[in-house]
């Protein structure tokens, strides 16, 4: 049909399947975007900044005489630049992030304006304390909340990411162990096989020797394992709970006294904690130190990788042995303690410093957003639904993907192994592949090691019960393909993601890590 | 809840879908003695109105540092960041996107990522850089780590001039590590004798340029020293600028150059998040600790980048990998590269030699002070000042009148004697009011 100026006003007839190839490889919103290395310009730049006038150089010799060599974009040059290579990402914001083990949740953007105040976002660490007494107090308050939601005694704020909390840990029962005079024989620290590889790097790093603990049939720790293994050369135990099989580890208390009563410590990993918010306190379960990734349970931000934020839970036995800083309350404010001498006069004996400053205070302003946001009551509702949506995803799903451990409830996270794509030809990865033509970002796959081809499932309590409907059906339709040998849909999938699979092989076996110019480029600044 | 979509009906339909009858059947496998009703000691939820009331007033309770004339540094250092980067940041395809392991639908992270490290490492003039850490103490850390792993030795000697945040994380590591650390007295003027204390045993020389005090080092024949006694030399910076108009590190022979590149496009953040920056010799790659990024093709041979050798990581290798890092600083070496980008070299070069006339002009200002002296021969955009009296105090006293004076070396040193020592910063931000309002003061309080 054709309007009045004769122009049409529906589709034509060509064939829509047929995939034109483009002068410029842009597909329409989907834009082709070079290195800034390639389209830069050495004598560039987008920032406006006076030439100083004549001085005095007190460089001691020491001026810089090459050109650096590093092009530069003006604003709109830049803002396009970022923007485009922005639109090549998948975010939270953009769908379904089921990433398990790794609590994709909404990133409320209040956070973010609060972390931006000038009061948190532009203090110097080293100011003097009388002019920070309200981050001092924020920092107060946030130690608060989660020593009451974990029910814990003493928390480490600054590690700076998950990993640097383990470490953090770790280090606090290195400490105690070698305090009680047996640092020469408590040297091994049993991990499950199922547990994140940085518990067992973060135990290797400082020292210890990993020993193994296997995860029983059901996909949690059998108790009996961990009395066959602690002795005498036990250090801790490091156990994930709720676990990375998205299941509650229903023998922690025994295991706690287990540990405890062969004279070691329980560090718990954290990372699954936004599942039990509200519904249990690791303090009441025998926990002697766990890290809490503000950006998981606590929704910072994510960012492409970080940053992160650590703190870290004690227990009574673990208290004195925190690292500097910490922030003590005195009858004239807040106050920092921040060398070793300072602790030991507050009569602690803190095992050193984990970082410079203070910790990642721009991720516990956010945090305590997000807390005082939700409040006890959203907290606990949060965690509960987490918990339903995973299970809701689960049980809609049994039928056609299959569960390791058995048709049963699981925590935040729902686990499916790969033995229902057995003959199909459909691998996990490809299986996840074919979830990004679908509009999705994959699950985590292959992890835990402990299950074959694993897809790990974390919904989070984001997701409306419609969106979750829609992700279903997708998961449904592709389970059913894979299972009627529509392999060719997954095999070379995606298809319309910017980028086809990547290559992983070879950037490792020739690793180019930086642009290097295709010939000489003389740099105007010479 | 304004987060929370799911509602009261439809959480009835979820259950009775999956088949139990409350949501506590879900959380059956939690001891029940041990099940909690709630956070009774908490308080409920707030509006977004009452959050930003009650933060607002704890933001109110500080003083920011545009808000005064302002010197502090010491390690983390105020500058003016282009508005742009903060609005790119927080684009929600950055902002809210993870680790980049699924590389098809992150080619914005990886790409960024690749011309960070590129930038990196054509900065500290180095062959290889990572994909950022957490900060530049623990990048410092890690360092100390991989020099260990390269030379098979487990001593590192730790420079006077090093930050001394800097230098207790390396000793806290290495304490746990069960390696040896040897820490150089304070040198507040470079005059340390580094040479003799490298020897057969030593596995690294940590130094800083320009160091806590601001002093710039010449690093040449310390390199050569290290490498006839097979060692390595690790050098580090706390002010990422300087070097847009320093010779950097890796043009002195260091082996290793870690540093704090919060000065580029990151806030002050009251200490953190900040960036570490981790670059090296592309010999020593696969020995490097954290997240890397290369360039590889895609099915179609299109040019794209993934995280690779990875086989050094903890995700694979668990207590064989090189380092225990999972996360990096993602979105504030986003802010780096985008800040860098804006630079270019002759922006960041013109920005460096800013911020050293503004110190050198504040040296100026200073020289007519009897109360004070200046120690250093040589400083890019912070040096130290000998004052008559305690420094803390002093600080304290223009704090009260609304300048930030600098950071008493006494507050990084306590009991090391030194604590007539102000360690002052001027960068670009620092006005000719600024410099003048700190010079009355000194001159009524030092």
């Amino acid at each position: 049909m054709l309007n009045r100026q004769g122009r049409a006003t529906q589709p034509g007839e060509a064939a829509s399947a047929v995939v034109h190839p483009t002068f410029t490889g842009n597909r329409a919103l989907q834009q082709e975007e070079a290195l800034i290395f390639e389209f830069g310009r050495l004598d560039a730049t987008g920032v406006d900044v006076d030439e100083p006038v004549a001085f005095t150089s007190r460089l001691g010799g020491l001026e810089r005489r090459d050109g650096i060599g590093l092009p530069g974009l003006s604003e709109p040059e830049a803002m396009r630049h970022y923007v485009r290579l922005s639109q090549k990402n998948y975010g939270i914001d953009t769908g379904v992030f089921p990433l398990g083990s790794c609590t994709m949740k909404h990133n409320p953007r209040l956070n973010e304006r609060m972390a931006r105040l000038p009061g948190f976002g532009d203090v110097h660490p080293l100011q003097p304390v009388s002019t920070v007494q309200g981050a001092l107090e924020l920092m107060d308050t946030l130690a608060a909340w989660l020593l009451e939601l974990t029910g814990m005694p003493a928390v480490a704020l600054s590690p700076k990411a998950g990993a640097h909390g383990e470490l953090c840990g770790m280090m606090a029962i290195k400490a105690a162990i070698a305090h009680k005079g047996e640092a020469g024989t408590r040297r091994t620290v049993l991990v499950p096989d199922s547990a994140h590889g940085t518990n067992p790097a973060t135990a290797a790093l400082i020292g210890f020797t990993v020993k193994p603990v296997p995860v029983r049939a059901d996909g949690t720790v059998d108790p009996e394992s961990v009395r066959a293994l602690a002795g005498p050369d036990t250090a801790a135990i490091m156990l994930t709970n709720p676990n990375t099989c998205g299941l509650f580890e229903p023998d922690v208390v025994e295991i706690a006294e287990i540990v405890h009563a062969a004279g070691a410590y329980f560090y718990c990993d954290g990372a699954n904690f936004n599942a039990i918010v509200g519904k249990a306190r690791p303090g009441d379960l025998g926990v002697d130190a766990m890290h809490i990734n503000l950006h998981k349970t606590f929704s910072t931000p994510h960012g492409g990788g970080g940053p992160g934020s650590g703190p870290v839970v004690l227990s009574d036995r673990l208290a004195a042995f925190a690292p500097v800083p910490f922030v003590v309350r005195t009858a004239d404010g807040f106050r920092l303690v921040e060398s070793e001498a300072d602790a030991a006069g507050q009569g602690a004996q803190p095992f050193g410093r984990l970082t410079a400053f203070h910790g990642q205070m721009g991720m516990f302003v956010r945090a305590l957003s997000y807390m005082l946001s939700h409040g006890a009551d959203g907290m606990k509702q949060a965690s509960e639904d987490a918990v339903l949506n995973a299970n809701y995803v689960r049980a809609c799903l049994a039928d056609l993907l299959s569960q390791p451990f058995g048709d049963r409830p699981c925590m935040h996270e729902a686990l499916f192994d790969d033995s229902w794509l057995k003959d199909t030809g459909v691998s996990t990865l490809d299986f996840a592949k074919a979830m990004i033509d679908e509009g999705y970002h994959p699950m985590t796959v292959y992890f835990p090691l402990v299950v074959h081809g694993a897809m790990l499932i974390e919904p989070t309590e984001s997701e409306s019960k419609a969106s979750l409907d829609l992700f279903i059906a997708a998961l449904r339709d592709l389970a059913m393909a894979a299972k009627r040998g529509d392999a060719e849909r997954f095999t070379g999938a995606p298809y319309h993601a910017p980028r086809k699979r990547l290559d992983e092989t070879r950037a490792a076996r020739q690793p180019i890590l930086r642009w290097t110019p295709p010939e000489p480029v003389r740099d105007a600044a010479e | 809840m304004r987060y929370l979509p799911l509602s009261n009906i439809e959480r009835a339909d979820m259950l009775a879908r999956i088949g139990v009858a409350s949501i506590d059947d879900l959380f059956a496998d939690i001891p029940a003695d041990k099940r909690r009703a709630g956070l009774a000691d908490l308080p409920t939820r707030k509006t977004e109105m009452e959050v930003e009331r009650l933060l607002g007033r704890m933001a109110a309770r500080n003083t920011a540092a545009s808000a005064a004339p302002f010197f502090v540094g010491a390690g983390a250092y105020k500058h003016h960041v282009p508005a742009t980067v903060d609005h790119l940041i927080q684009r929600s395809e950055f902002l809210t996107s993870y680790t980049p392991y699924q590389p098809e639908i992150a080619q914005g992270t990886l790409q960024y990522l690749f011309e960070f490290q590129t930038q990196v490492a054509a900065l500290t003039g180095m062959e290889v850089a990572n994909a950022s850490m957490y900060d530049g103490s623990t990048a410092c850390g890690e360092a100390v780590l991989m020099a260990h792993r390269v030379t098979r030795r487990r001593k590192a000697v730790l420079s006077g001039g090093l930050h001394p945040h800097y230098a207790e994380v390396v000793r806290t590591l290495s304490r746990m590590a069960e390696d040896e650390v040897v820490t150089l007295a304070p040198d507040v003027s470079a005059t340390e004798d580094l040479l003799a204390a490298v020897d057969r045993e030593t596995s690294c020389v940590v130094v800083q340029t320009p160091d806590v005090f601001g002093n710039l080092r010449d690093l040449s024949a310390l390199a050569e020293k290290c490498h006839a006694e097979g060692a390595l030399l690790v050098a580090v910076f706390t002010e990422a600028l300087s070097l847009g108009l320093v010779t950097p590190p890796g043009h002195m022979g260091a082996d290793i150059v870690v540093g704090e590149g919060q000065s580029i496009g990151n806030g002050l953040n009251f200490g953190g998040p900040y960036v570490g920056l981790f670059a090296t010799r592309q010999k020593y790659v696969r020995q490097m600790p954290g997240r890397l990024c290369g360039q590889t093709v895609d099915a179609d041979g299109n040019r794209g980048f993934v995280l690779t050798l990875s086989t050094r990581e903890q995700h694979i290798r668990r207590d064989k990998a090189t380092s225990n890092i999972c996360t990096n600083s993602g979105l504030c070496s986003l802010a780096w590269t985008i800040h860098m980008s804006l630079l270019g070299s002759a922006g960041l070069s013109r920005l460096a030699r800013l911020n050293h006339v503004n110190a050198v002009k504040l040296h100026e200002a200073l020289e007519s002070l009897p109360e004070v002296e200046v120690l250093n021969a040589s400083y890019f955009n912070e040096f130290t000042l000998r004052l008559k009296t305690p420094a803390a105090a002093v600080v304290e006293a223009l704090a009260a009148r609304g300048i930030m004076a600098g950071v008493p070396v006494s507050r990084l040193l306590p009991g090391a004697g030194l604590d007539d020592l102000l360690l002052v910063a001027s960068t670009e931000i620092n006005t000719d009011e600024d410099r003048a309002a700190l010079v009355a003061g000194l001159k009524e309080h030092a």
